[in-house]
């Protein structure tokens, strides 16, 4: 489309007021994040700190022990990307470059379960943990992610590998590689960017999961970031310098994450958005 | 290609196995618990048959009726303001502006924060006696609102919050926008039609897969909105914003009446899949796939 130039400058406002309405909550979480009480409370309210209370990500991070919650949030974290990662590329490869009969008839199968409310199967895999005397330990959060790492991984990197050439294959084929070799020599190297993808959204899903650390987790040495998080907001309700000062800390990774890896992520919607 | 079966089955083992375990068998073990009184609290678990779902549909509970008409509202309020909202900004950012890149930036980092920080940072903001909106609110000589702790204002309150995060939503948007061919913009700029016509006779008609994949994912999405209501509000005020989903919740694991839970999971299910069901029967009246056939 050609714009005018008056609907071009039209545009270009409202882009500028949209975005600061998607900027000033980060804003107010960073300049409450660094005042005292006395100033939060000031109406009308102010926007620079006076001083800068760098002290309070201090206390805000050890009237609580955040630094095991932080451990136990990375030992998850970490698990379940590893876990996602291999799974899921070995599910997608099976379901894209291996000729097989049903396969597609699966793989819609399979598809099912993203339209499925995670809701439904909420209580009969609490009491089968519960059974396995796993309640109360990090496995239910892990454990899954190690068969095929949601169908919603394995959708996207076959979606991306649905776009390697076939001959790829049969020449690997006829120096006489087998599907493993294909996957790990041929495949997986190639998908390197759809990888990236799935790995950052696995960090984030983990990262940010609250309901799965909620319902398996009772032991306050267990939790997870976002549950110490909440705990934090129920213990010291009206402290809101010191719970702004958690929420960025809670909130900073997940935006590194997102800045460096900024390019893979708009790809991966893209990838997973098109052909729904 | 026997060889074949064997490999595809073995590469996609710990995904179907998975899927047995996780979805399938869970599945399952909800319907028949749904048709027992287990309750973790209580020695004999016996077949009731199908007392549960007598007991919710016949008004015995209350809550349940209440809880399935917030949802609605929840739903009736959210998708449309996701669609509409995230189509007009991917409208904007599709236009050639400069910065667009800095502008898509800044509206999908917030999706990306984690549900219980946004929940902090909105109730901060959303307070009523010391919070910047209603300060804002009142600076302009505008009515201030007690948002989440009013009890007509906490729904549409919660459905705010849940706009700051409808980034990924227009970034699909945008993609499906950037793929309508330039040609058919000029077709319409050589007939002599504005902006308005392009965008009814070019835009909407080609991004309607977009639009379709969108609201239907809003919709399940919306259904089952329970972080908000669990860390915003939990239920409150008076029961006002009790999602049907923390309503689950808070029968099988606060009240640890499992059976009687499961029963309301597969009724969450049941409405979920009509109306996905009911969005994909009516798309093809109003979903255009080019070539006709979808890919």
């Amino acid at each position: 489309m050609r714009p005018s130039k008056l609907s071009l400058t039209a545009s270009y406002g409202a882009l500028i007021l949209i975005s600061a309405m998607f900027v000033i909550p980060f804003v107010w979480l960073i300049r409450s994040s660094l005042m005292n009480l006395s100033q939060i409370f000031t109406m009308p309210p102010e926007w620079i700190p006076k001083p800068f209370q760098w002290s309070n990500f201090h206390k805000a991070l050890t009237v609580l022990p955040f630094d095991v919650f932080f451990k136990n949030t990375l030992i998850i974290v970490v698990t379940v990307l590893v876990g996602t990662v291999i799974t899921s590329s070995i599910g997608a490869f099976g379901f894209s470059r291996i000729q097989w009969k049903g396969r597609d008839t699966v793989f819609a199968i399979l598809m099912t379960s993203m339209m499925l409310p995670a809701a439904v199967t909420i209580i009969p895999s609490f009491l089968g943990w519960q059974l396995m005397g796993l309640y109360d330990t990090l496995y239910p959060l892990i454990v899954p992610a190690y068969f095929g790492g949601g169908i919603f991984n394995i959708f996207l990197l076959r979606q991306f590998y649905l776009t390697i050439p076939r001959d790829f294959d049969e020449a690997a084929f006829v120096d006489g590689a087998n599907y493993w070799q294909i996957y790990t020599r041929l495949i997986f190297p190639l998908s390197r960017s759809a990888i990236i993808v799935v790995a950052l959204f696995s960090f984030l899903a983990s990262w940010n999961d609250f309901m799965g650390p909620l319902i398996y987790l009772k032991s306050d040495s267990l939790f997870t970031l976002a549950l110490g998080l909440q705990m934090f907001q129920g213990t010291y309700t009206a402290q809101w310098d010191l719970l702004m000062a958690a929420s960025a800390t809670v909130v900073l990774p997940c935006v590194i994450v997102f800045l460096a890896g900024q390019r893979y992520f708009l790809e991966g919607i893209t990838l997973t958005g098109l052909k729904g | 290609m026997r060889k074949g079966m064997f490999y595809g089955l073995l590469f996609t083992a710990p995904a179907i196995l998975g899927f047995a375990i996780f979805t399938l068998g869970p599945m399952i073990a909800s319907l028949v618990l749904s048709l027992t009184n287990y309750n973790v609290f209580k020695d004999q678990t016996s077949f009731v048959g199908l007392d549960n779902f007598v007991r919710l549909f016949s008004g015995e509970d209350e809550l349940f009726y209440k809880s399935l008409g917030i949802t609605f509202y929840f739903v009736v309020l959210r998708v449309p303001a996701v669609i509409l909202i995230s189509f007009g900004i991917a409208l904007l950012l599709n236009l050639n502006v400069k910065g667009r890149a800095i502008f898509r930036t800044i509206i999908y980092l917030p999706s990306i924060v984690p549900a219980v920080a946004s929940a902090m940072i909105w109730m901060w903001l959303l307070n009523p006696d010391l919070g910047l909106i209603n300060s804002l609110l009142s600076r302009l000589h505008l009515p201030t609102s007690d948002w989440l702790y009013g009890e007509s204002s906490v729904i549409p309150s919660v459905v705010l919050t849940t706009l700051w995060g409808i980034g990924s939503t227009v970034i699909i948007f945008l993609a499906g926008l950037s793929g309508i061919p330039r040609q058919y913009y000029e077709a319409i700029e050589v007939d002599g039609g504005g902006w308005f016509r392009k965008l009814s006779h070019v835009t909407v008609p080609m991004v309607t897969p977009t639009i379709f994949f969108n609201t239907i994912m809003t919709i399940i999405g919306s259904f089952q909105v329970f972080n908000e209501a669990y860390i915003l509000t939990q239920g409150g005020p008076n029961n006002r914003s009790l999602f049907y989903v923390f309503y689950l919740w808070r029968t099988g694991f606060r009240d640890a009446e499992m059976g009687y839970a499961s029963a309301l999971a597969w009724i969450l299910f049941i409405i979920i899949l009509f109306f996905t069901f009911i969005v994909f029967r009516t798309s093809k009246s109003w979903v255009y796939y080019e070539g006709g056939d979808r890919a």
